[in-house]
């Protein structure tokens, strides 16, 4: 018996460390759970081996997990991991109603590595585990639009915090929502600002091919060209290291601005390299620039600029003093772009599922049910504005920001200052 | 028999004088090429004069070339190496580039995080530049030892396919391990070059007036300490290899392995001594790489690897000086395309397709010459 016992404990801490060492759904939380379930069975095995398994059959039936999505490790983890921990966060302060229901909440995050395969391969597992009601997620768009194809056929709610390509929602998919606003809004929005406050004239975009980037570099080129800003080149590039072979034709087209459609990471370094070589013109780009990385990346290049976002620093909600010393305190550092919408994506998950809930009489609802209720959202406060969802699923009024950088120091990157504010409605 | 003495002077001239005469003979030929099709397809733009855009640019285009020219130069010299001597492609070596451009990150890293790093222009900056490439050496230079021992060494009598995949695995496992590394220490895969010392700053050399405004034509101190650094690196290799008793015993391994074990030669060692001196060169060339364009990632050995392993075929596998040569014909031809791409063609084929074009022309020039460059005269066996 002994014997048996030690080779089961050996036998569960080999698969906690499997599963610890599995690329594919990120280990901080599931993890956690085999090793505490370990924990808990070793001792109870060898009081009574054989009453463990119905004990867990038991608990399953009442469990209701919900996923999120995000890249949390590589280039962009410093996103992706603020939108998980701010869904953490709603779910740890907001479950108390569904635990009353006599629901256990657990969350259940992934890495999606802000590749589309990832993406697509976690979306898969997610919509295989019956207990998952609920996503929040993607960061990117690119990541977003394969990946909901899993959600729409699995019928499972998806709340992004960030998605911005019209796309997401321009499929109809009752499934998909998004809190934040549109790249054919935003990208307008950056263009007219550009045009009548820089007082730009002649603009070299430059994209990184992503659904996202290339996205809202459309719609800033379309917008420009509808208004007579001369575009002067508009090119595409995967680089992350040498942007030489970009920046000699700007710096021969001298334009008065560059516009990157892109993510903070390959921003940072373009815009460095370019004021290295020479070129003069203003920068700007869309909320993929929202990062500190970004003044820890391009340093003075990037002091002064300008960029649009659809999700504005956490201080200019007024909701959301308490989020920020809430979120300080639960994870000791500083509040990112994105982890307030990851926190009120999860606030309408939870809601959506308790009306689900109520509706169903108190009893488990089935996928469909949650993800009608997710898009019946309506008037639901959340710290960054009020949500109500249309028809398509996205906000039905959108605010847009601009904001300027406000020094090369990436600790000072919260003090940004807004200095443009639209409410516009969804297109 | 004693040899005769090889003459120090010409040793370290030689490589030197046949790198410049190579510069500056490919770097008018392609310049000739580009301008000459800028004056024949001048008729097709009307918005801007195109021979004056193309003649403005060419300077700039230049100089970035060649300073690429010298950064696949530099990671070649370590592909090359080996092969002379094993006849081996070690697909490992741009994973080893990285480890060194990590190292060296990681010691600036940490002197910034001490409050060591200085910011204005002087002796120290260079000396903490010195001692990153030096760290960058070391890590590399063990790395590749390790890993000739423990991967290729009893790989060594087996098909020549086996060792390869065996590199390829090396590769993915050694990119694995700093990710990994990367990502629990940070929670970032990458690290950041850190700022100090008057490296960014820019030596203007002339300015070119075009319309109303001038383009002004400098080259980085960055760039003249890579073209520095890497011409350093050929000669003092070049020197190694041909004028030491160490470099005679390599040559003699390199001719034929068996006889120069019957000569008494230790092949083991000296075949471990290559690998130390290709792996180190590949890590300097990290730590330069990563100074240049400012960031150290897991996966960025990939292309520079790839593109540094075609410098070395081109300029002739096994031939130090080839590589060289390769480098720069590799680097002039990207930077070209890049550059004049978008213009000649009104945007229709941007810079994103510098690599297709610039492997094109390779192709064509392994058409003709399908030992490379220098292939043939320095190659041993076939």
């Amino acid at each position: 018996m002994r014997r048996h016992t030690l080779a089961l404990a050996i036998l569960l801490m080999l698969a906690a460390l499997v599963a610890a060492c599995a690329p594919a759904p990120e280990p901080t939380a599931s993890e956690a759970a085999p090793t505490e379930a370990a924990a808990e069975e070793a001792p109870a095995e060898e009081a009574a081996a054989e009453e463990a398994p119905a004990e867990e059959a038991a608990a399953a039936g009442t469990v209701i997990k919900i996923a999120t999505q995000s890249p949390l490790s590589g280039p962009q983890s410093v996103l992706g991991t603020a939108i998980k921990n701010g869904a953490q966060l709603a779910l740890e302060q907001k479950s108390a109603t569904l635990q009353e229901m006599g629901f256990t909440v657990e969350l259940a995050p992934y890495d999606d590595q802000a590749t589309p395969d990832t993406g697509v391969a976690n979306a898969t597992q997610i919509a295989a585990d019956p207990t998952v009601l609920c996503m929040v997620g993607h960061l990117n768009s690119g990541v977003m639009i394969p990946s909901m194809e899993v959600y729409h056929n699995a019928q499972l709610a998806a709340v992004s915090p960030a998605n911005t390509n019209p796309t997401v929602t321009e499929r109809g998919y009752v499934e998909v929502n998004r809190i934040v606003g549109r790249d054919d809004v935003q990208g307008v929005v950056g263009e007219n600002f550009a045009r009548e406050e820089m007082g730009v004239q002649s603009v070299y975009i430059v994209h990184d091919k992503t659904s996202y980037g290339q996205g809202v570099a459309e719609f800033f080129r379309q917008s420009a060209e509808a208004n007579g800003m001369a575009v002067l080149g508009f090119e595409g590039t995967e680089e992350q290291a040498n942007f030489d072979s970009i920046l000699t034709p700007i710096l021969a087209a001298n334009p008065d601005l560059i516009y990157f459609g892109g993510i903070y990471s390959q921003g940072g370094i373009l815009f460095k390299q370019a004021r290295d070589k020479g070129i003069m013109a203003q920068f700007m780009g869309p909320d993929g620039l929202d990062a500190s990385e970004l003044a820890s990346l391009g340093g003075e290049a990037v002091a002064g600029m300008y960029y649009s976002s659809v999700a504005g620093p956490a201080n200019v909600y007024p909701a959301t003093q308490q989020f920020i010393a809430d979120y300080e305190a639960r994870f000791g550092e500083q509040t990112q772009p994105f982890a307030a919408q990851g926190y009120d994506a999860m606030g309408i998950c939870l809601q959506g599922i308790e009306k689900a809930i109520e509706a169903n009489g108190g009893q488990l609802p089935g996928r469909a049910q949650v993800a009608e209720a997710v898009r019946a959202t309506a008037g639901y406060a959340g710290i960054t504005g009020e949500v109500t969802f249309n028809d398509k699923g996205d906000k039905t009024v959108a605010t847009y920001f601009v904001l300027q950088v406000a020094s090369a120091d990436p600790a000072l990157w919260n003090t940004n200052q807004v200095v443009k504010l639209l409410d516009i409605p969804a297109p | 028999m004693r040899l005769h003495r090889p003459n120090l002077l010409l040793e370290v001239l030689r490589p030197l004088g046949q790198l410049l005469v190579f510069i500056l003979g490919a770097s008018a030929a392609i310049s000739a090429i580009t301008v000459l099709t800028a004056f024949l397809i001048r008729g097709t733009r009307t918005d801007m004069d195109l021979l004056q855009i193309t003649l403005i640019l060419l300077p700039q285009v230049l100089i970035d070339g060649i300073v690429l020219g010298f950064m696949y130069a530099t990671i070649a010299l370590g592909y090359t190496m080996v092969y002379g001597v094993l006849e081996f492609i070690n697909f490992a070596h741009g994973e080893f580039f990285m480890f060194g451009a990590f190292a060296g990150v990681e010691f600036l890293v940490w002197m910034q995080g001490q409050g060591w790093l200085p910011d204005g222009q002087g002796w120290l900056a260079y000396l903490l530049l010195a001692g990153a490439v030096g760290v960058g050496m070391l890590i590399s230079g063990s790395i590749s030892v390790s890993t000739e021992r423990i991967a290729y060494r009893p790989l060594r009598g087996a098909p020549r396919l086996v060792p390869l995949i065996s590199a390829i695995g090396v590769s993915f496992l050694l990119q694995d391990v700093m990710r990994f590394y990367q990502s629990t220490a940070n929670g970032a895969f990458y690290r950041t070059f850190p700022t100090f010392g008057g490296f960014s700053e820019r030596i203007t050399l002339f300015a070119l007036p075009l319309d109303d405004r001038e383009i002004t034509i400098a080259i980085q101190m960055t760039s003249i300490v890579i073209i520095v650094v890497g011409s350093v690196m050929l000669v003092g290799l070049n020197y190694l290899v041909n004028a030491t008793r160490l470099g005679r015993a390599i040559r003699s391994v390199a001719q034929d392995r068996n006889t120069a074990y019957l000569m008494g030669v230790d092949v083991n060692r000296i075949i471990a001594v290559t690998f130390l001196i290709g792996g180190a060169l590949g890590g300097a060339a990290g730590v330069l790489w990563s100074f240049r364009f400012t960031r150290a990632d897991p996966y960025m050995g990939f292309f520079p690897g790839l593109k540094a392993f075609t410098a070395a075929v081109l300029g002739g596998i096994g031939s130090i000086v080839g590589a060289m040569l390769g480098g720069m014909v590799l680097g002039l031809l990207e930077s070209f395309a890049a550059a004049y791409l978008t213009i000649f063609t009104r945007g229709a084929f941007g810079a994103e397709y510098k690599d297709i074009f610039a492997f094109a022309i390779l192709i064509l020039i392994l058409i003709f010459r399908p030992s490379g460059l220098l292939g043939g005269k320095t190659t041993q066996k076939a």
